[in-house]
C-alpha cells in the first residue's frame, strides 16, 4: 500500500477531485495548508505596511491506495492540478504499513478498497 | 443665488428629516457591499465590496459634474438640460415642489445614483476587471441612470405622462436589474460557472448586509416624499410591512421546496420586499402593501430558481431581486393605488384603469432602455479595453489580483518590506534559483 500526498493550488482542488473521481480513486481527505515551494512571493500592502507573502495557500490531499492504484492516483493528481506555472505543487508517495477500516476492522487491502454499493 | 441667511419656503422639519434620510441611503451602499461580499467566494470578498465603494467614488463625482443636471434640469421629454452642470446654481433655495434646499435634494438623489451603480456590479463580480468596472460605472451613471431618473423623477416623459414611481422602481430597481442582465451577457460567465459549485462564503455577512439595507431603505422610501408629510409616513410604514410579508412567503416557499427555511433565502426576501415597496410606498394602503410583499416573493423566487439552471451567470441575481420585484411593484400601483391614501391617483381597482396603462408603459420602457443601453455601453467599453480578468487571475482571485490584499490574511509567512533602504529581508526558505 502507498500513501499518496499531493499538495496543490486551492483553485485546482476541485479539478483534482474531479480527476480522482474519474480515475475511480474514492477515499480522499484534504486539508488547507500554507506552504512555500519556490513560487514568486506576492507583495501586499495594508495601510502603508508592505509585506511579501512568503507562504501561499495550498490544499493537501492524502490518499491511501493499494500498490496497483498508486500510479493512477499520481496521474490523476498531476492532471487535475497542473497549470504549468511555478507553484503547482508536489506529490509524495510513501510506503504505508497498515490501514484499518474502523467500522469493520478490515485491514490493509480490504480497508483501502472502496465499498461497492 | 441665495447663499446667506434664512431662506423662505424652507421647512426645517422636512430639511432635518431629509438630512438623516440622505445619510441612511448612503449607508445602503456599504451595506450592499457586505451583502454581496458574503455571497461570493472568499478570494473575491474585497473586490466585491470595493465595487460598491467604487460606486460611491465614481457616481458621486459624475453626478455632481453632469448626472444631476441631466436628470433634474428642466422638463425635457427624454433628457434634462445642462444648467446644473458642476452643481452650478444648486443652492439653499427650495427645490421646486419641495420645502427642502435644492442642495440637499441633489445630495439625496446622488445617493440613489450611487446605490444603483453598486447594484449592477452584482452581475459581474468575481471576473470583471476593476479598471473596466470603474469606467463602466462612470458612463453607466450618466447614460443610463441619469436618463431613467429624468424619465421617472425629473419631469421626463414617464413622469409627465402620469406614471407613479415613488422611490425609484424605474431608475433604481428596473434600471439596475435589467442592466445587470445585459452586463452578465456581455461580460460572460465565470470560468467555473456551471462546472463547480460556487457558494456564498459567509452567510452572516449576507444577513447583516440585508438587515442594514432594510434599515437604510427607511431613508430611501421614507425620504422620497421629500417631507415629513403623510406620503412619507405611509412609505416609511409600508417599508416595514411589505418586506415582512415577503419574508413569511419566502419561508413558506423554502419549506415547500426544500423542507428547510434558508438564511440566505431570508436575506434575499428582505431585499425583494424592500424593492417591491419602493415604487409603491407612498401610493398604496398598508393593507395592499402587505399583499404586495406576499405576492412579490413569487416571481422573484421563481426567477432565482430558473436562472441558476441557465448558462446566464447573472451572479448575484440582481434581475430577480431588483428587476423583477421593481417591475412587479410598478404594476401593482396600477391596480391598487388609492387617492384616499396618496392624494394623487387611483388604480384600476378604485376605478381608474388609465393608471394601469401608465404603469405598464413604465414597466415596458425602463427594462428595454436599461438592457439595450447597458449592452451597447459595455460592448463599446469592451472594444477599447478588456472587460474581464484572465483565467489565471480569476483562479487566483480578484482580491490579490486587483487590490494586493486578502480579506482573511493570516500574516503567517509575511515578511515586512522595510521601505527606507528598499532592501527586503531574505525569505527564510530555499531559493529556487
Amino acid at each position: 500500500m502507498k500513501l499518496v500526498i499531493g499538495i496543490v493550488r486551492p483553485e485546482k482542488a476541485n479539478d483534482v477531485l474531479e480527476a480522482l473521481y474519474r480515475a475511480e480513486v474514492r477515499g480522499v481527505s484534504m486539508s488547507r495548508v500554507q506552504g512555500h515551494g519556490g513560487e514568486l512571493e506576492r507583495v501586499e500592502t495594508y495601510r502603508g505596511t508592505t509585506v511579501q507573502m512568503g507562504l501561499a495557500e495550498k490544499v493537501r490531499f492524502e490518499i491511501a491506495v493499494s500498490d496497483e492504484f498508486a500510479q493512477t492516483t499520481v496521474d490523476a493528481l498531476c492532471e487535475g492540478a497542473r497549470t504549468g506555472e511555478v507553484g503547482d505543487g508536489k506529490i509524495f508517495v510513501l510506503p504505508l504499513d497498515q490501514a484499518v477500516r474502523i467500522r469493520t476492522g478490515e485491514t490493509d487491502h480490504g480497508a483501502v478498497t472502496p465499498v461497492k454499493k | 443665488m441665495v447663499l446667506l441667511g434664512a431662506v423662505s419656503g424652507i421647512d426645517t422639519g422636512d430639511t432635518a428629516w431629509m438630512l438623516v434620510a440622505t445619510a441612511l441611503v448612503l449607508m445602503m451602499t456599504p451595506a450592499l457591499g457586505l451583502f454581496y461580499a458574503g455571497l461570493v467566494r472568499s478570494k473575491n470578498t474585497l473586490n466585491t465590496f470595493m465595487m460598491c465603494v467604487a460606486a460611491i467614488a465614481v457616481a458621486m463625482v459624475t453626478w455632481a459634474l453632469v448626472g444631476y443636471s441631466l436628470a433634474f434640469d428642466g422638463s425635457g421629454s427624454i433628457i434634462g438640460g445642462l444648467k446644473y452642470v458642476g452643481l452650478h446654481g444648486v443652492d439653499f433655495a427650495p427645490r421646486e415642489g419641495t420645502a427642502i434646499p435644492h442642495l440637499l435634494f441633489m445630495a439625496f438623489q446622488a445617493t440613489f445614483c450611487i446605490i444603483t451603480v453598486a447594484l449592477v456590479s452584482g452581475a459581474v463580480v468575481e471576473r470583471m476587471r476593476f479598471g473596466a468596472f470603474l469606467v463602466f460605472a462612470a458612463l453607466w451613471s450618466i447614460f443610463v441612470y441619469a436618463v431613467l431618473a429624468h424619465w421617472a423623477f425629473g419631469g421626463g416623459w414617464l413622469m409627465s405622462g402620469g406614471t407613479l414611481d415613488f422611490a425609484g422602481g424605474v431608475p433604481v430597481e428596473m434600471g439596475s436589474g435589467f442592466s445587470a442582465l445585459a452586463a452578465a451577457l456581455v461580460v460572460g460567465a465565470r470560468k467555473d460557472y456551471g462546472r463547480q459549485a460556487l457558494l456564498p462564503h459567509n452567510a452572516v455577512y449576507v444577513l447583516l448586509g440585508a438587515g442594514l439595507l432594510w434599515f437604510g431603505w427607511f431613508g430611501f422610501n421614507g425620504g422620497s416624499g421629500f417631507s415629513t408629510g403623510n406620503n412619507s409616513v405611509l412609505a416609511f410604514t409600508n417599508t416595514l410591512l411589505c418586506p415582512a410579508c415577503t419574508l413569511v412567503v419566502w419561508f413558506a416557499l423554502d419549506l415547500f421546496r426544500g423542507r428547510k427555511v434558508t438564511a440566505i433565502g431570508a436575506a434575499t426576501a428582505i431585499v425583494v420586499g424592500c424593492v417591491a415597496i419602493t415604487p409603491a410606498g407612498g401610493y398604496i394602503s398598508p393593507g395592499w402593501a402587505m399583499l404586495l410583499g406576499a405576492l412579490a416573493a413569487l416571481p422573484s423566487y421563481a426567477i432565482i430558481v430558473w436562472r441558476t439552471r441557465t448558462r446566464v451567470d447573472e451572479t448575484l441575481d440582481v434581475l430577480a431581486a431588483h428587476g423583477t420585484a421593481g417591475f412587479f411593484g410598478i404594476l401593482f400601483i396600477g391596480f391598487f393605488a388609492q387617492t384616499a391614501w396618496n392624494g394623487v391617483s387611483d388604480g384600476l381597482f378604485y376605478g381608474n384603469a388609465a393608471q394601469l396603462g401608465d404603469q405598464a408603459l413604465a414597466a415596458l420602457a425602463a427594462p428595454i432602455y436599461a438592457f439595450v443601453a447597458t449592452y451597447v455601453l459595455l460592448k463599446l467599453i469592451g472594444a477599447v479595453m478588456p472587460l474581464r480578468a484572465s483565467q489565471r487571475e480569476e483562479a487566483l482571485g480578484m482580491d490579490t489580483t486587483y487590490h494586493g490584499e486578502e480579506a482573511y490574511v493570516t500574516g503567517e509567512g509575511a515578511i515586512l518590506v522595510v521601505p527606507e533602504d528598499g532592501v527586503s529581508i531574505p525569505v527564510p526558505v530555499a531559493d529556487p534559483g
